[in-house]
């Protein structure tokens, strides 16, 4: 039985019939095609599908579909389109300092540092760690993905865009 | 080109396809869809050694929405594998948990995942056996009982001198046994692909593999027997969620999406969940290895003996061939003149298993370092100066008849105590400890299929764009930045303006695969090469053009102009347009094969394989808690011999990935299998290391210009986690005093051991 629901994705209003079981992931990746979120566990583990929802980051392979009605969702994809030089100050820094290799764990990586400088604009070097000790990365021995995150609260870029 | 102006080569360019990773726009193989696609799914094996009695697959083609059902009874048999002992489904019995007994296409997942549920096995289950030295016995468990026997007929064994002799002469011999358990690559993105046939009968293979070349080749053999033998071939790879070596053969799951998709005429997909992941692909060989070494009075190595079991499952793939290159470090790594080496790779009913970054290097390179620390001990020198004494030095030739060109081994060993503060920290058994360990790896390629190649066609466009189709393959390590980063520097053009195209056959010349850190090194000169044709024909056209000799010009910042008089210059897309649209024009491009001058290693395993040989030595800090066994890292340094680095932020990206998975290596990670059955296949119970686990870490580049490197440069893909596990077992027995033979160094290890060790002190 499919249910309507109304939330915030990237910026914009949007109503869409879902099955009640469907996680966040699922509508995203496979009604709205964004699939810059990834499943690499489904099971909540990897952090690979995190995206903000009204401003913390989840998990969105575990994220209840039904959850979602009123609230403000955001991906990878939304912090791209609604940035005015067309990339986040995260996504410039991680090109720029080398924080991506493979890609797979990218998206859900720069979500968990999104959420992280929203709610803390001045985040310690272990803050950064804690922030994103749920998003597992395989290639980079995270040490230039901490870079790049402490250039960008450094710049005091953190917060604002998107 | 003269090595201080260099523009593009030596900068820290950054990936050139990280724009489309960090805005979510870079497809991987989950993220594609293609018109009419089924989804395939395997039905695994549910005992680790069991006849196959019978299988009802009835109740599954009736489920709505199922297109084909397969088993070993309904498909024509394909054999692959390095051993020729793999088969897409198994008929007749099951050898592993992960063998594969059935397989479905349906229209949607969770019907195919339905249907698989539907499938009736009925099995006779087989005495198994899961301990080599257990197989290795008369009256083990066969396997494969065509063979006879459970010790695979390979011919690992090397002899450089006369051990025996050196025995003899040697003032200090230490002896020990140290084991390796597995552990797998954690691919971000699992496993996966999308087989499908067009009207003619040609497979179009969507792909995530190290090896597109190999792979078409290994699918042509599965055609033949498909009855499709002149039938061609396309491997398109997609964006590639991590490889690490876990790629580099090809696996049953690809042969059933092929099979399926025949079957059905549609094309299939099969996407590995996290737990198949886990339990379905083929990790890291373990390895028993005994070790024995000697050193004269003066602490230098007169002998290294080194013999091996290793667990290669139920099956063969390359894991089983990792003793060639184990034989690297045991005969290479520091200067030992007598060397005996052998190995046995031994059937079981466990897992089996793959390259996986540095494929046998860092097994051998544990036994090999922790027993330099014990031999040291033994002589009664200081573990930094042992290695010193015995460091490789450029221009030496190895027992195993490697040619050392550029060798930095001893500058990187003294870099590691200075960072380390060697001196002040080490021997105080205190609770804290220094601990160092080295590696070589191929760093020129390695020649372990006839060829090495790689092959390159540039061609430039109207706008003075270059678009450059590699052989190559990008697993995120960076061989589009690198090519490009070389193909502007020789054109004088800005990086931003070449295209690296890398992922279809139909397009991309040749190349042998992603492995043996060999890309940089290979397809660099590749696409040198290929850039320098096309070079010159563009000077030839402009000398026309511009009325003076080719001599003279040069190109910079896309540009091509007299060198006597500037002014006399021409853009190269006005260039280009010019000769595209004028009558009797022509296209500017051109290829280029690069092939080292390399060998194959001969019967005695002996050869230089590879162009140029990569260093390195890692150094920790630990802080050991005695109440818990706990080790935690201080400071981590990482020093290693890259030649001239092309990037050096992606080549701290490579040591910093590598370090990381070489101190999960030793510390954390372990695949815990109870009678075949994995217990941990997720990443809660499985502990792969988390930001949360980065100890202090510095790179550091040691840059000998390498001269038979591309700009100067070795590989650098596979080294970072070689050394790790060792130098951190030697810091734990600096802080603590007791030694650790079996990885991972758990706590509840750590702190057994300490115990034992208070009850004899």
């Amino acid at each position: 039985m499919r249910r309507s629901i109304t939330f915030r994705l990237n910026g914009d209003e949007v109503t869409v019939e879902v099955e009640p079981h469907w996680t966040l992931l699922y509508l995203l990746r496979e009604v709205f095609e964004l699939t810059g979120a990834k499943e690499g566990c489904g099971m909540g583990e990897c952090g690979a599908c995190t995206v903000m929802v009204n401003g913390k980051a989840v998990v969105s392979c575990l994220y209840p579909v039904m959850e979602v009605e009123g609230k403000e969702v955001w991906t990878v994809e939304g912090l791209a389109e609604k940035s005015p030089e067309g990339l986040h100050p995260l996504q410039k820094a991680f090109i720029e300092r080398g924080a991506v290799q493979c890609g797979f764990c990218t998206p859900g990586m720069i979500m968990s540092a999104k959420a992280l400088l929203d709610e803390n604009p001045n985040p310690t070097e272990e803050d950064i760690k804690t922030a994103i000790s749920g998003n597992i990365c395989r290639c980079t021995g995270y040490v230039q993905i901490i870079e790049a995150i402490k250039t960008v609260a450094e710049e005091g870029h953190g917060k604002g865009t998107a | 080109m003269e090595r201080e102006l260099l523009n593009v080569v030596g900068k820290p360019v950054p990936k050139r396809d990280a724009h489309y990773k960090v805005t979510g726009q870079a497809l991987y193989i989950h993220d594609i869809k293609l018109p009419g696609m089924l989804y395939g799914k395997i039905l695994w094996s549910e005992y680790p050694h069991a006849r196959i009695v019978h299988i009802d697959t009835s109740k599954a083609e009736r489920l709505p929405g199922v297109k084909a059902v397969l088993t070993g009874y309904n498909i024509p048999e394909i054999r692959f594998g390095f051993y020729k002992d793999n088969t897409p489904l198994k008929k007749g019995k099951v050898c592993t948990m992960r063998d594969e007994v059935a397989a479905v296409a349906a229209t949607d997942p969770d019907i195919a995942e339905e249907a698989i549920s539907l499938i009736k096995v009925e099995y006779e289950p087989l005495p198994a056996v899961f301990d080599p030295e257990e197989a290795m016995q008369e009256g083990a468990p066969l396997i494969h009982e065509e063979h006879g026997t459970n010790v695979l007929k390979l011919p690992w064994k090397l002899v450089a001198g006369d051990v025996e002799e050196a025995k003899k002469r040697s003032a200090y011999i230490v002896k020990d046994r140290f084991r390796t358990t597995w552990v797998t690559h954690c691919c971000m993105g699992t496993s996966g692909c999308i087989a499908h046939f067009d009207p003619e009968g040609n497979l179009t293979f969507y792909s995530i593999t190290q090896i597109p070349y190999l792979a078409q080749r290994d699918f042509q053999e599965a055609l033949k027997v498909l009855g499709l033998g002149d039938k061609k071939i396309r491997v398109i790879q997609t964006y590639i969620g991590g490889g690490f070596g876990s790629k580099l053969d090809t696996h049953p799951y690809e042969y059933i999406a092929i099979l399926l998709a025949w079957k059905t005429r549609r094309p299939v997909k099969i996407v590995f969940t996290r737990e198949e992941e886990f339990r379905c692909t083929s990790p890291r060989q373990p390895t028993i290895i005994d070790i024995t070494q000697g050193c004269d009075r003066e602490g230098r190595l007169t002998f290294r003996e080194v013999h091996m079991i290793l667990d290669n499952g139920g099956h063969t793939s390359w894991g089983s061939t990792t003793p060639s290159v184990m034989m690297m470090p045991i005969s290479s790594l520091y200067r030992v003149p007598n060397v005996l080496y052998t190995a046995k790779c031994v059937y079981t009913n466990n897992t089996y298993c793959q390259a996986m970054r540095g494929y046998g290097n860092p097994q051998a390179t544990w036994a090999i370092e922790c027993s330099m620390d014990q031999l040291a001990e033994e002589a009664g020198i200081d573990p930094m100066e042992f290695r010193i004494i015995n460091a490789n030095q450029p221009g030496e030739t190895t027992p195993q008849d490697f040619k050392i060109s550029s060798c930095a081994l001893k500058e990187c060993i003294e870099e590691v105590g200075k960072l380390l503060d060697w001196k002040q920290k080490r021997g105080k058994r205190n609770g804290r400890g220094v601990g160092m360990a080295s590696l070589i790896h191929v760093g020129g390629g390695a020649r372990v299929y006839r060829s090495d190649g790689c092959g390159t066609i540039v061609k430039i466009d109207d706008f003075g764009k270059v678009q450059v189709f590699t052989g190559a393959t990008d697993i995120g390590q960076g061989a589009d930045t690198v090519i490009a980063q070389v193909v502007a520097e020789e054109l004088g053009i800005p990086v931003e303006d070449v295209t690296v195209i890398w992922n279809d056959t139909d397009v991309c010349p040749w190349d042998v695969g992603v492995h043996a850190s060999r890309t940089t090194f290979i397809a660099c000169h590749s696409a040198i090469g290929a850039t320098r044709k096309v070079k010159a024909e563009i000077l030839k056209l402009a000398a026309l053009t511009l009325g003076v000799s080719e001599e003279e010009l040069d190109i910079r910042e896309g540009m091509v102009f007299s060198t006597k008089d500037p002014e006399k210059k021409i853009e190269l897309g006005k260039l280009l347009r010019s000769v595209h649209y004028r009558s009797q024009g022509q296209m500017v491009m051109a290829e280029y094969f690069y092939d080292p001058d390399t060998v194959m290693l001969n019967r005695e395993f002996k050869g230089n394989f590879s162009k140029a040989y990569a260093y390195g030595t890692h150094g920790v800090e630990v802080e050991v808690d005695k109440e818990t066994g706990q080790v935690k890292i201080l400071k981590y340094v990482a020093v290693h011999d890259v030649g001239k680095a092309i990037n050096p932020m992606l080549i701290k990206g490579q040591i910093y990935g590598g370090a990381m998975m070489g101190i999960g290596y030793a510390l954390t990670e372990e695949m815990i299998f109870e009678r075949g059955e994995l217990k941990n296949p997720n990443f809660r119970d499985y502990k792969i290391l988390t930001a949360k686990d980065v100890p202090p870490m510095e790179a550091v580049l040691i840059e000998p210009w390498e001269e038979l490197g591309p700009y100067g440069a070795k590989g650098i893909g596979e080294p970072g986690c070689v050394p790790s596990a060792p130098a951190i077992a030697n810091a734990i027995y600096d802080a603590v005093g007791v030694r650790i033979k079996d990885l991972p160094i758990t706590p509840e290890k750590v702190l057994k051991a300490l115990k034992e060790k208070e009850g004899k002190d």
